[in-house]
Parts: C-alpha cells; structure tokens; sequence
C-alpha cells in the first residue's frame, strides 16, 4: 500500500463539471455509472423499506400492523423493486458500466449514447412503475402469475407492467452494448484468455440480457393485454392456458438469477486475486464455468413448476438439468479456495465480502439442490424455505459481491479512501443480521410454512421473530456503507491510482480516472493476475 | 398442530418418511460438503495470511487433476441424489389402483371437498387411516395448492386442468391444509385442517347428517337435464359416440391420434367439445363452458366413469385413470 502521501489529481472524470447538464447529457460510461448507482441505491433503499414492512407485520401471527391487502402490496413493491431495478442492473449497470473500458483499456463503451439512453430507458420504467406501486399498488407478486394477474387482481397490472416492459430495454442495451465493447474493443495485447474474469462474467451475463429480456418483457405486456383487451392467452375459458404464462416467465426469470449471481463472481475473482496476490486457481475453468452457468441456465426453468402438474417425464428431466446447472458453480467455488493456498491473504473489507459470498453463496447453493431435488421440492416449493433459499443467492451472494466490488473499486470511482474499520464492522453486521434473518426461514419452510402469508399458525411465531429480529440488523448493517461511503467522498483520503497494489488495467491509470480513461492506449503483455511478477511502476510499495 | 415450537414437521403419511430421508440424506451430504468448503476457506485465510507487504507469493496455475476431480465427484454425488428423488415423485405421482378419490375444488378463499359417498366438506377433509386418498384436484378461479405439510404432499389446482395427488394417512391426528400459490387478498387464510380417523370412525362420521347424492347419482341427473342423453345414447343411433366403457380406454381422433379418456380429457370434450372429436364423428357438439360448474364437470365425470359396457365386470369406482 501507498506509504508517501498521495495527492488527488487536478484533472479527472468528475471534474467535467458538477451542473445538471453535465450530468444528464454525459456519455462517459464513468459518469452514467456513477448516475446508475445514485438510482439503484434509491431503489434500494424504497425495497428494503418495503421488507421492513413485510418483516415488521409477520413479528405476530394474527398480522396486527398492516391489512392483507397491504402486506401483499407490501412483498410485491419489495419483490419487483428489488428484482427488477435493483439485482438485475446492480453489479453490470453501475461497476460493470465503470470498469469494463477499464479493464480492457478503452476509453469508453461502444456505444456511449446507447449506454446513456439505457439509463434513461430506466428512469423511466421506474418512475412508471414506482408510480404504479405507490399510487394503487399492486398486489400480484413479483411473479405476476396468471390467472390471477389477468382476471382477478384489481390492482395496478398494468402501468406496473408497462413499467417493467420498458424497462427490459435498459438491461438489453447494456447487454448488447458490452458484448460488442468485449469483442471489440480490447487493448492491443488483452487476449481473451488475459480478460479479467469480471469481463467474463460481464460477457456471460449479457447473453443472457440480450437473449433473455426480450422474453419477460413480450410475457409481462401479454399479461397487459390481455387485462385490457381480454384476449385469453392465459385464459382456460377462453381456450388459454395459465400455465403457459409460468413457461414464458420462467424462462427468463431462472436465468436473471444468474443475471444476478455472475457478475458478482467475477467480482470475487477480481478480489480474491487481489488480496491473497495469487493468479487465480483455474482461469479457464472459471471463465468457462461461466458460459456453462449462461448456457444451462436457459434449460432450468421448469423447475419452478413442479407442482403445476406437469407430466413426470419432463418433471425429471428439468431436475437433471438443473443438477447439471450445479457443476459449474461448484468448481468456481473449489477455485476460489484453492487461490488461496500458499497466498498472502489480507482481511480487508473487500476480502471479508468475499468470504461472505463464499460461505453464503455456498448455503444459497446447495440448498438449492433440495429445491432442484424431485422428492424434497413437492414438500419445499411455495415455502419459506424458498425464500431463504433465493435469498442466501441473492443477498448472500448478489448483494454481498456488490459491497465487496464496491468497497474494493471505491477508492477508483471517487479517489478517496473510505475508513477500514467502519468496513470492517458494518461487513460483521450485516453478515449477522442476515443469517439471523433468513437462516430460521429454512426451518420454517421445512415445516411447512407457505410463503406469501399474512397471518400464520402461532407455531410458527419464534422462528418468525428471530428473523424480524435479524432483518432489523441487517437494515441497521446497511446504513454504515451508506453512511461511511457518502462521508469519504468529501472526507476521504486521496486514494492514489492502485491502493490496493492490485493488478488490472484500471489501477493502471489515477483514481479518479481521466475522462479519456488512459492517456495513451496500454499494451497488455501479461496474463491476467500475474501478481507473482514484479509489482509495476503504478504500485508505489 | 399446536406445538409451540417445533423444529421438524410431523409424519403423519406414508410419503412422509420417503421425503425425510431423502430430504436428511441431502441434508447431510451438503452439510458436509459446506462444512469442507468453509474449513478449507478459513484455515487456507488464516494460515496464509499477509505477514510483511512485501511478500509475492510463488505462482499456481492450477491442476487438471483437481479441476477433473471436483468436477466428476460432485457431479456422480448429485447423480444419486437426482434418482433417489426421481424415484420419490415418481412413486407420488402414482396413485395405487385400490385409493378412493376425493375431488378438491380450490376457490378464492376456501376448499371445497367432496367424497365418493357424496359428502361435501369446506375447508376440512376427513379420511380414514391406512385408506390411500387420491386428490383430483382443479379451481375455479386462480391458481391455488393444495399443501399437507404433515404428509409432505403438495399440488396446484389450476383452473381448467385436473391435477392428481395422492397420499395414505398413517397416524390419527388433525393437520394443517394450506393454499400454497398465492391467490390475492386473503390468500394466508385459505386454510384448513385434514382430520386422520379410525376407519370405523369414519365410516361413523360418513353416516352422520343427511344422505347426500353420490357423484354419480347427481352426474346422471346432470345428464338428463342438460341433454347430454339425445346425442350420447346408450345404443350407437345418436349422433356422438357411445359413452359406456370408453373411461380409462385409448380414444382414436378424428386427427388420427389417439388420447387416454381419462378425466381431464372427459372434461375437455365437455367444456371444449371442439378441441378432441371422437374419430368417425362431426364436431357439431356445442360447449358447455359457463353452463356447468366445477363440481358439477366432477359429477359428469363420475357418471361417464360409472358407464360400462354390461358384458364387462364393474371395476372399483375411483381408479382407473392416470396422471395427465
């Protein structure tokens, strides 16, 4: 680490001016990052607001704080939110736009103004759709499951749904846009195999925005439609078929967890590199295990259906498929382990993240082989123990990669250091607070409490309290980064280009970087992590 | 049921225990295997932590050997694991020929019930012990699901479609019913309880209160009074095809295929007449769609199953179809 003191540059991508116009009109993908994030932290904050409700109503059987009607308006705000303008554009729209030129030495995507209308194209479909949830409500599910979407809820469907339509384009831009930036646009030298996983893992995930999206978002219009034009897609009395909708949804929707769960294991391999000084265990097993998770996870999606009454043949062979999709998940985490061996680790906040994610991500996992499992899913589908399931993958895994990327690419972002001990803290509050929130879920989904429930069996109520309990923590947990971040920005010490003696062509250039990114174009002449070799001159040791 | 806090769900029928061991023996190998991974991550961060800034690490590529390894091992582990499941639903999905059928009707926000004898239940079900119980299962409105933690059953009552499930009660005892896909407003309070007696005291509770109209009795009726009788006659002079016998037998269309006259599809020609015309025969039926309820399609059903052909033995009411 930087010893001499480090000064911040007079010149860099911030300084571009401070006025709206400057903002709102930017193509550099820096600033359209650094936009994303301010919106999805909003976003973020409105949806785990609305998990406090759900949470905060279920500390009592009998359902005594909110009406139905409320709480169920409450978990699809939280759902939807959550999902869809936060998970999916989280990691790629905000680190994934920042970094990738970075990382591979451009001076910017491909298509700039693309990138800024996405973000745009977001706006939008979140202000409809905010406004849907806010004004009415809506009370379908984040699922939006058919019949009862079409012909029963009385909420606001459609709006939410038009919504979520558009903003489906945002999250096929970016798709689209780093795909050709990645074959394009690399620097002289920056082969394929020299990427950085995190482009891998960008790379993968963008085939599934671009070949998935397009999918969810016709699914969720038809669900309009036929609200308003009553056309019967869905509609056994009208010939259609409500099942056909969970195909549709599905389809997309299982991989968006990989939307989700990828470009924070690109993250992971950025960091564990980075902070045991190790090439990573297997980059072409991990890079490829990659396309492996984007590829079979198009083949999963009626694992989610099990009990629709689907007939048995094609039940077992979406469970094979789903076990298939296990494998490469399982050799990305033996990877990351086995970087470690014979490393120099350092327990920075960043590496605590990424110790989270593993041993989380890990629990995520593997219980989705229960869930994946023929026997046992009769019992656990539509239970509690699917919603601590998917959210030991989406919190335990997305968000905890997000905070760990975050923390570790700050320093680049704002050029200011953040203070190490409030990391290190508010990383053990919110590894606590989320155990204790969704650990008892699985218990309580093996007994058969089904998700979705306003009032339950009083049975039920301990496990119920100890995750309200650890919910209120992790809330408390999530405030600090807020709070610690937003105060380095104009507090912070300068962070100088590469704090973290890290290798990669985005700790090659000052932090913040330049507008243009690089002065000249740099060369690539080494393979990726190669933190074996002697440091370069942008390490100061 | 009113145990203040427990950590397992009862065993109260025969899958119960079939999905418990496969549900510890997942449990156990996962464990395991986090166990490993978690061991492995803190003594490898831990015994190799930065001990000076200075030190550079000697490089590792990585092993084909240990890449193979942890591939092919827990690929093989999830293998077994994939069929021992297999074997668990398939066996769930295969109602014995002896279990007597029970029609489940879900409706925002209660279940409707109905047994062979013609007993009608909201909410609650009674069912002898030791008697396998064969759930045909449908709505009449959104999805619902039908869940018995207790006998680790679970299946969606999708409207327009007959989903089966079944299950053999093996412990005397009350247990929670629960809607499990979420249906709207007062989707948690969907709700009820299935009440697991001796088999004399349900033979008990079936004569108590009035005699009700079998299904088939009330499906005959139907029959008449919605004319279904002045096309499908008894003889072969109408101008559908003869009913009599064609339950649970292959059907030839006119499109040439061939479908199994089961429920579901017993339903279909009934609500979409249209759709699977009998081979030899003009699609001039109309649809009773909107015209009959769900459990009014139940009864139809139950008579249609009830017709034979004389010369043949009259199987045991209940059985017969399969799963669609």
């Amino acid at each position: 680490m930087s010893q001499e003191a480090t000064t911040f540059p007079r010149q860099h991508y911030l300084r571009e001016g401070w006025d709206l116009r400057s903002w709102l009109l930017t193509t550099d993908h820096k600033r359209i990052g650094f936009l994303y994030l301010v919106s999805i932290t909003v976003m973020f904050a409105l949806g785990s607001f609305y998990a406090a409700l759900v949470r905060w109503n279920l500390l009592v059987p009998d359902g005594s704080l909110l009406s139905a009607e409320a709480y169920n308006k409450a978990f699809t705000a939280h759902g939807v939110i959550m999902v869809f303008f936060f998970l999916i554009p989280s990691i790629p729209a905000t680190l994934g736009n920042f970094l990738i030129p970075l990382m591979i030495g451009a001076r910017d995507l491909a298509f700039p103004k693309i990138n800024l209308l996405s973000w745009y194209i977001y706006v939008i479909g979140a202000a409809l759709t905010l406004y849907a949830l806010l004004a009415g409500g809506l009370d379908t599910g984040w699922t939006f499951y058919t019949p009862y979407s079409t012909v029963f809820a009385q909420s606001n469907v459609e709006l939410a749904a038009v919504g979520i339509f558009i903003a489906g384009f945002s999250s096929i831009l970016t798709g689209l846009n780093f795909i050709v930036t990645i074959h394009k646009m690399r620097a002289p030298g920056l082969t394929w195999f020299r990427m950085p996983l995190f482009v891998w893992a960008h790379y993968a995930t963008s085939i599934i925005q671009v070949l998935g999206t397009p999918v969810v978002a016709i699914t969720i219009l038809l669900v309009a439609l036929e609200r308003i034009f009553h056309f019967g897609f869905f509609d056994p009395n009208r010939g259609g078929d409500p099942i056909l909708f969970q195909h549709l949804f599905w389809f997309y929707s299982h991989p968006a967890v990989y939307i989700m769960i990828l470009p924070s294991m690109g993250v992971v391999s950025e960091i564990i590199t980075c902070f045991s000084r190790k090439r990573i265990f297997g980059y072409g097993f991990i890079a490829m295990s990659s396309l492996a998770i984007a590829a079979i996870g198009f083949l999963v999606w009626a694992h989610h259906m099990f009990v629709t009454g689907m007939a048995v043949y094609s039940a077992m062979v979406f469970s094979a498929l789903t076990y298939l999709v296990a494998v490469p998940s399982a050799i990305k985490t033996f990877n990351w382990t086995a970087t470690l061996y014979r490393g120099s680790v350092k327990w920075d906040t960043p590496m605590i993240y990424v110790f989270c994610f593993i041993g989380l991500f890990l629990i995520g996992g593997l219980t989705g082989l229960f869930l994946g499992n023929l026997g046992t899913d009769i019992h656990l589908t539509d239970t509690y123990f699917v919603v601590a399931h998917f959210h030991y993958i989406m919190v335990g895994g997305a968000i905890m990669g997000y905070l760990g990327g975050l923390h570790f690419w700050w320093p680049k972002i704002t050029g200011r250091k953040y203070i190490e001990a409030w990391g290190k803290v508010s990383s053990l509050l919110i590894f606590v607070g989320f155990n204790l929130t969704f650990f008892p879920q699985f218990v309580l989904g093996y007994l058969g409490m089904p998700r979705r429930y306003y009032v339950y069996p009083d049975e039920f109520q301990v496990l119920n309290v100890l995750s309200t309990a650890g919910a209120t923590i992790l809330g408390l947990g999530y405030l600090f980064p807020f709070s610690y971040l937003t105060h380095s920005i104009f507090r912070g010490e300068p962070a100088g280009e590469n704090p973290w003696g890290a290798k990669g062509l985005e700790w090659a250039t000052q932090s913040p970087p330049l507008t243009h990114n690089f002065e000249t174009v740099p060369v690539v002449t080494e393979e990726a992590y190669d933190y074996a070799s002697a440091p370069k001159e942008a390490v100061r040791v | 049921m009113n145990r203040s806090f427990p950590l397992w769900p009862e065993q109260a029928a025969s899958a119960s225990g079939e999905v418990d061991a496969l549900f510890l023996f997942i449990l156990g190998v996962t464990g395991l295997f986090a166990l490993g991974i978690w061991v492995a991550l803190f003594y490898l961060a831990i015994r190799y932590r930065r001990r000076s800034d200075d030190e550079r690490p000697a490089e590792i590529h990585g092993s084909l050997v240990l890449e193979l390894t942890w591939t092919i091992v827990p690929f093989l582990i999830m293998s077994a694991m994939f069929v021992w499941g297999a074997k668990v639903y398939f066996h769930m999905n295969r109602p014995p020929d002896d279990a007597m059928t029970v029609s489940v009707v879900g409706k925002r926000w209660m279940w409707k019930l109905q047994h062979p004898t013609g007993q009608r239940e909201i909410n609650e079900l009674h069912v002898p012990v030791g008697r396998a119980v064969r759930l045909v299962i449908t709505s009449e409105d959104a999805i619902h699901s039908f869940f018995v933690p207790a006998f680790r059953i679970k299946k969606d009552a999708v409207p327009g479609r007959y989903n089966v499930a079944w299950f053999r009660a093996t412990r005397i005892g009350t247990y929670h019913l629960f809607c499990a896909e979420y249906c709207g407003t007062e989707h948690s309070r969907m709700i009820g309880r299935v009440v697991v007696m001796e088999p004399e005291a349900y033979q008990t509770w079936l004569a108590g209160g009035p005699a009700p109209e079998s299904p088939v009795l009330a499906g005959e009726r139907l029959f008449t009074e919605l004319n279904c009788i002045t096309c499908h006659r008894p003889d072969s002079a109408g101008r559908g095809p003869v009913l009599a016998g064609i339950f649970g037998r292959p059907v030839s269309l006119r499109s040439g295929e061939t479908v199994l006259a089961d429920e579901a599809y017993v339903r279909e020609s009934i609500v979409a007449p249209a759709a699977k015309v009998v081979g030899g025969y003009q699609p001039v039926m109309p649809t009773y769609q909107g015209q009959v309820s769900e459990e009014q399609l139940i009864a139809l059903v139950a008579y249609i199953q009830s017709l034979q052909v004389p010369t043949e033995p009259r199987p045991e009411p209940g059985g017969g179809a399969t799963v669609r």
